[in-house]
């Protein structure tokens, strides 16, 4: 399936994703094969809300393959600031480069530059809508540690507003997983990812308590709970204590499960974690640079997925 | 209804709106954009009784002949309507709405941080799904009281 731009994981098949894949663990294996391969790329980078590991790891990945990168910088250095749409600052920066990576903080933002540029756009983030470069080096991350086929995962923590949450569950239905949702009420995955979920026949069952499923579970990927998505401190605190997890609370897991976490983290991973063989979430950060040379492998090569 | 019981006179020209949803004539209106400032002889009848809804609307636009696009969107509201061209008083065309795949730039997202609700150039988009409208851009399904979501612009 051609694919110029990616804006979502419900887009990407099976086949599609295992190409990602597939290719990411050819670049790690021998990363100097291709580090010539982009010397005139230039990547842009339309950062309209923070970030490290995205934007870095972005950076990276272009600069491996030979490229370069110009960065929009903060929205408050840049023409935003003074009121220019992202429509117009999006045809403009098409000009200066041959991909574009854009992170905003309004849902269907990515789906809406694509719509105005020729040059393939990348979705870092849109809202609490999606994320799905992450998706490719979570699921890359699973593969290598656990495999992707007669999996149970447990996703935990900020199921409506977690974007990364969004595009890995879609992204998970085209494999055989169980998925288990774990969360407060009042943080259930939304209406629309339910029902793409549901359209693709995924196996996915809903919790509020992490214990009554953590034995069975193959992966755990915890989320933040952010404090803005409570009106009161104190409601705050007593629900995010209930989602955080400690070497305590691991005693009941597989030896094997692995631990993942898009980060940053506050303090739903306790650092004594890090120890434990079962933490998987800063292998999972470094594997976004040779997953996203892979994407930009194949969106500037060929320009598709 | 017998011309006897007539509540509103047939029109010469234009397009009746009948087996509307009862209750739903003014949101038929608002969907197709008439809002009495085109000039336009509109009547519209409220809550008759009907053999097939138990009560339905009539809408009557004079001079006026809807394609078959436009009207499609009210099935969204009233998918029981049916539209019939009139010209020199004589139904020259009669049509059942169809459910349109997709409805742009008639409806607003109710989700404030959709991009289509942040001054860009870009009109809204729905796709037509089995539970209502869902919005291309941000994924946001509209259920229930559609027409409250229509766009006044």
């Amino acid at each position: 399936m051609r694919q110029d731009h990616l804006i979502t994981a419900t887009q990407l098949s099976r086949a599609d994703i295992e190409a990602v894949l597939d290719r990411a663990a050819e670049i790690d294996a021998d990363p100097g094969a291709v580090a010539d391969r982009y010397r005139e790329a230039v990547l842009a980078l339309c950062f309209f809300e923070p970030s490290t590991r995205t934007k870095m790891s972005f950076e990276t990945a272009i600069k491996r393959l030979g490229g370069a990168t110009t960065d929009m910088g903060t929205v408050e250095s840049s023409s935003v600031k003074k009121g220019e749409s992202l429509a117009d600052t999006v045809r403009v920066v098409e000009g200066y480069a041959d991909a574009l990576v854009l992170r905003h903080p309004s849902e269907g933002a990515a789906k809406m530059a694509a719509e105005f540029v020729d040059v393939p756009v990348i979705n870092a983030g849109d809202g609490a809508g999606q994320h799905p470069s992450q998706t490719l080096l979570d699921l890359y991350t699973i593969r290598e540690n656990v495999g992707l086929d007669d999996l149970s995962i447990g996703i935990m923590g900020d199921l409506k507003y977690g974007r990364t949450v969004h595009s890995l569950a879609e992204a998970l239905t085209n494999f055989d997983v169980r998925q288990h949702f774990i969360s407060p009420e009042s943080l259930k995955l939304p209406r629309g990812v339910r029902f793409d979920l549901h359209n693709s026949g995924a196996q996915l069952r809903e919790h509020t308590d992490l214990e009554e499923v953590l034995p069975e579970l193959d992966v755990l990927y915890v989320t933040r709970i952010q404090r803005e998505r409570f009106p009161d401190e104190t409601e705050y605190e007593q629900i995010a204590g209930e989602y955080q997890i400690d070497d305590d609370t691991l005693e009941l897991a597989d030896d094997d499960l692995a631990v993942m976490h898009p980060l940053p983290r506050v303090d739903e991973i306790d650092p004594a974690v890090d120890a434990l063989s079962q933490a998987t979430y800063f292998e999972q950060a470094h594997n976004g640079v040779p997953v996203r040379m892979a994407l930009l492998d194949f969106l500037l090569s060929e320009g598709e997925l | 209804m017998s011309d006897r019981e007539l509540r509103v006179s047939k029109i010469r020209n234009g397009t009746v709106i009948d087996h509307v949803t009862g209750g739903q004539a003014l949101n038929v209106l608002s969907i197709l954009g008439i809002d009495g400032s085109e000039g336009l002889g509109v009547s519209v009848v409220l809550n008759v009784p009907s053999d097939r809804l138990g009560l339905k609307d009539v809408v009557k636009v004079e001079d006026r002949e809807l394609s078959q696009s436009e009207v499609d969107v009210i099935s969204l509201i009233a998918p029981e309507a049916t539209i019939n061209i009139i010209r020199e008083f004589d139904v020259v065309e009669k049509n059942r709405v169809d459910r349109p795949e997709t409805v742009i730039g008639l409806l607003s997202c109710p989700n404030r941080n959709c991009i289509t609700n942040a001054n860009e150039p870009v009109e809204t988009k729905f796709d037509v799904v089995d539970e209502g409208v869902r919005c291309t851009y941000c994924g946001t399904i509209i259920r229930e009281e559609l027409a409250t979501h229509i766009d006044p612009e």
